[in-house]
């Protein structure tokens, strides 16, 4: 019998002279049938589409490599998981088992900490909110407490007060590192000498402990000389306390807010050629402080937080093409069974996208969509993408942070997480939502129960 | 739908409007479908032929002609 040829959706494209971008970045022709050799199309069959999937591979690498990066430039470093990125307990404790310890920013976040197995002492709780009971707990069980205001400095020395403790503590500090957006919401400002008066507050009352001195200065930050601005002044602040107190800080957390290599939305070049290399912001921060002018014996730790740079490239959402359509203008659109509800960072970057079947090589510049019956549910804009037919499936780069963590129901039930371990066996970490689940939490009341 | 009379399309899919100077590139199905269209055939020819020939049902061989058809006459390669 004959073979019939292969078939692909009929394609015509406009060939533009003139408008090329000679930094543009090349269309993905090249499909991406597995990820750590477990087959895409597989994993979408057993544990349904869309699917987030995770490689344990990758997260270690990321963590290693970065624990390298830094310790081999400075001699006291340590990591901490901010878990908002993502609290999976899975990859939490990959992050652990590297050691790791916590950073978390609410009470949930603290109480997975605590059932991941950190110790306490080993926890940093980050965050403007943190009740009455949290900080009581939190200073009972030795925990890193990082203050963000006074009414919670205030809180915390009646807290000592009433049992009898000292809570370990450092102060946030936010700062002028010359970057935009300023992050000064977040603790107590260092120009305008609200951060000395915090300090001056908490070694004249006597009550905490102050261990360590803590800055955020932002997120995606793409200016590694911002963080060594940031660690100047740290530094500077840690020393003279020492000069005024003859105290030693124990600590300076840097944070986090390292890029990953997404691209940002609007950004002429991909993130793939723009964004530091992490040895770029290791560099930054440990030649500071290595040369702020700290005595040999009292270098402080540098703790580190940081999140997205150690998980965004290591997840990725599988999806399935639900169908093809043509908008009034001409352009080609997609739909997909994944939307932003789920890929919630769809609003800030122009995530990478791949086929996973092998396709023509002939792409169809194409809009991108969600399934949600919602104007708002637009995966890419604008994508170079093969013809693609219902059933297809796709991959999505660089969605390992905040995606799972903020993704909410909406309309459809949230998807499946699956890790796959370093030898490429995938493991389910977070069941598919299904109706019960997703009701689990209404109540009924009598009179409206029509059954 | 009618195509257009002086398109010319070369073997490797890259096809040319004299009236406008505008070039455009076509896959391979593309170039079955335009030779098809350009020879006259019917829609019901176009779909037995491709479907004859290609590994595809029937039904998506429609769909993708009448996209087809409409991307032409919006390219202005066809009225």
């Amino acid at each position: 019998m004959e073979t019939k040829k292969t078939y692909e959706r009929p394609l015509i494209k406009p060939l533009n002279t003139g408008l090329m971008n000679k930094f543009g970045t090349r269309t993905d022709y090249a499909t991406f049938p597995d990820i750590d050799g477990a087959p895409v199309a597989d994993l979408l069959e057993k544990y349904g589409s869309p699917l987030f999937v995770y490689s344990e591979n990758t997260i270690r690498k990321n963590f290693v490599d970065a624990k390298r990066t830094f310790e081999t430039r400075y001699p006291k470093v340590q990591f901490a998981w901010s878990y908002k990125t993502c609290y999976l307990n899975a990859v939490c404790n990959i992050y652990h088992s590297e050691g790791s310890w916590g950073e978390v920013v609410s009470r949930f976040e603290y109480d997975k900490a605590i059932q991941n197995g950190v110790k306490p002492a080993n926890i940093i709780f980050n965050g403007p909110h943190k009740s009455d009971d949290d900080l009581r707990m939190a200073s009972k069980n030795g925990s890193l407490i990082h203050i963000d205001h006074f009414d919670e400095l205030y809180k915390l020395h009646e807290i000592a007060s009433e049992l009898n403790i000292k809570p370990r503590v450092a102060i946030r500090v936010n700062m002028d590192v010359g970057i935009y957006p300023k992050w000064d919401r977040f603790g107590f400002n260092y120009e305008n000498g609200q951060a000395w008066e915090a300090i001056n507050k908490i070694i004249a009352n006597g009550k905490l402990e102050l261990v360590g001195l803590h800055t955020h200065i932002g997120t995606y930050i793409m200016v590694t000389s911002a963080y060594a601005l940031a660690a100047k002044k740290m530094a500077d602040l840690a020393l003279s306390i020492k000069r005024q107190f003859n105290k030693t800080i124990t600590y300076i957390d840097m944070g986090g807010g390292f890029a990953s290599k997404n691209t940002l939305k609007g950004a002429y070049y991909p993130g793939t050629d723009t964004i530091p290399d992490i040895s770029e912001y290791a560099e930054a921060i440990t030649s500071t402080l290595l040369n702020a002018g700290f005595p040999h014996d009292e270098l402080p730790y540098l703790y580190m937080e940081t999140g997205r740079a150690l998980i965004d490239n290591a997840g990725f959402m599988a999806g399935t093409v639900i169908a093809n359509k043509r908008l009034s203008d001409g352009r080609s659109a997609t739909i997909v069974d994944f939307g932003v509800n789920t890929l919630f960072t769809s609003f800030w970057y122009d995530h990478r996208v791949t086929h996973v079947e092998e396709l023509g090589v002939h792409t169809e510049d194409t809009v991108l969509y969600g399934p949600l019956c919602m104007n708002i549910d637009v995966i890419r804009e604008n994508i170079a993408l093969p013809a693609l037919r219902p059933g297809n499936h796709l991959v999505v780069h660089y969605v390992g942070a905040y995606n799972v963590t903020q993704s909410m129901q909406f309309i459809s039930f949230r998807p499946a997480v699956v890790l796959i371990d370093t030898n490429g066996k995938p493991h389910l970490i977070r069941q598919q939502e299904n109706l019960d689940i997703v009701q689990s939490h209404e109540v009924l009341p009598d009179y409206l129960n029509n059954k | 739908m009618v195509l257009k009379k002086n398109i010319a399309v070369s073997d490797n899919g890259f096809l040319f409007n004299p009236t406008t100077g505008d070039s455009y590139s076509l896959n391979a199905t593309g170039i079955e479908f335009l030779k098809l269209l350009q020879k006259g055939k019917q829609n019901d020819e176009i779909i037995a032929e491709i479907s004859a020939e290609f590994e595809i049902d029937t039904i998506t061989v429609e769909k993708d002609l009448n996209d087809f058809k409409s991307t032409l006459v919006r390219l202005k390669l066809a009225e």
